[in-house]
């Protein structure tokens, strides 16, 4: 079998993006990677036992500046979108905690006065439980941006693997960097006026990139049915519908996936692989005609 | 000497911008000629991040050797102190109450940052 990208993302947070995520590595057939990309607070590796994980510290190159070389022209400041460089005839002031490691102002300097040192932005965790491969990314406490390590994380992606990748919730550059390069994405929403809020901002994200996707409503059956009103008036496929069970919930705080102990949940999940699975063949063909 | 004051509009009525990073405008004032300029700060209001830092920026090759706002936030300090501009923090309505109290000595010198970055 090929491999894929599966991104499982959504607009709300808390509509059981992670759930579907560690339900679906489990129920797919191996190789299966599953890469927990919500580096802010990471949390998919909390349903599987490990003995042993491996750990790589993640850095970004932050430019430092000599001050016998520059000569305050402010080229660097000027350039660096990210205002991480103030310069106003001096010797520039960096800002290296907001940078995002492009190295843009190293190849604008006139002078060369600027060369790149390494600094720690977080970690990567990478373990094995049951056959399943799990990749973990966790941003240290006070970095603000999550990006890099987003990118650090989406490295270990196993191109000859089915690869399924939990999203951050938002809509923001977190999201998009998880979304980007992905065969298919996954929204997970809840049958309310808040998750169709966001499932609406979500889309318009999705779409920009121009990535086939389908929605999973979650605790169907506990809302309205406006989300899937909306889908039907939009033409976007509904592929999964997550009945609100109690058992799904006390599994979950047992730490223990709904695929192991529900086994009709097995099946659910296996059919939703089999979607997304024809979904991102179906957009590569109309790629190629 | 050139005092900048964060303005949301272009005249000594205008009300003072209780923002630095994310003003609308900032008014620089020459006490010597009593005439005024303004400088439209709209880049910086839509940055993502990195307003202050560049709005001070903006501060200091203006000429301004004082700052007068509402509130400075902690990168924008310290490029505006590195570069030896001081900063006012004031609740005054308007720019020319602000500028009143200014040379009345009614304003202290703020020793550091008054809010967190992003605090608005």
């Amino acid at each position: 079998m090929k491999g894929l990208k599966v991104v499982i993302a959504s607009g709300k947070g808390g509509t059981g993006k992670t759930t579907v995520a560690t339900n679906l590595a489990i129920a797919a057939s191996p190789p299966v990677r599953l890469l927990d990309c919500d580096v802010e607070e990471p949390n998919a590796h909390l349903f599987f036992n490990r003995t042993a994980s491996e750990t790589e510290i993640v850095t970004i190159p932050v430019p430092e500046v000599d001050e016998k070389l520059c000569d305050g022209c402010g080229e660097c400041a000027r350039f660096c979108r990210y205002n991480v460089i103030a310069c106003y005839g001096s010797v520039p002031m960096i800002f290296a905690e907001m940078c995002h490691g492009c190295g843009g102002c190293l190849l604008v300097c006139p002078r060369k006065a600027i060369s790149e040192i390494q600094k720690r932005i977080g970690i990567m965790d990478h373990f094995s439980s049951n056959g399943l491969s799990i990749v973990t990314g966790r941003l240290d406490v006070g970095i603000p941006t999550s990006p890099p390590l987003v990118r650090a994380v989406k490295t270990k992606i196993d191109e000859a693997a089915t690869n399924i990748l939990d999203a951050p919730p938002g809509t923001s550059c977190p999201v998009v960097t998880t979304m980007k390069g992905a065969d298919c994405v996954v929204l997970v929403t809840e049958p309310t006026p808040f998750g169709l809020h966001d499932l609406k901002l979500a889309v318009d994200t999705v779409l920009e990139l121009s990535i086939p996707f389908g929605v999973v409503i979650n605790r169907a059956g506990s809302g309205d049915d406006r989300v899937g009103k909306y889908c039907g008036e939009r033409n976007i496929p509904l592929i999964m519908e997550l009945p609100d069970d109690r058992r799904v919930a006390e599994a979950y705080s047992r730490g223990e996936a709904a695929v192991n102990a529900i086994p009709e949940y097995r099946e659910l999940f296996v059919l939703l692989m089999k979607k997304i699975r024809q979904m991102a063949e179906n957009s590569a063909r109309g790629k190629k005609v | 000497m050139k005092i900048a004051f964060t303005t949301e509009g272009t005249g000594l009525d205008s009300p003072l911008d209780m923002r630095f990073g994310r003003a609308k405008n900032f008014l620089v004032y020459d006490l010597e000629g009593d005439t005024f300029t303004v400088l439209e700060n709209s880049q910086n209001l839509n940055a993502p991040q990195g307003a202050g830092i560049q709005s001070a920026q903006a501060v200091v090759k203006q000429g301004a050797a004082v700052l007068v706002t509402g509130h400075c936030g902690p990168k924008a300090f310290r490029v505006l102190s590195a570069a030896g501009v001081k900063i006012y923090n004031t609740d005054a309505a308007t720019v020319s109450e602000a500028l009143t109290l200014y040379r009345q000595g009614k304003l202290k010198e703020a020793c550091d940052a008054d809010v967190e970055g992003h605090w608005a």
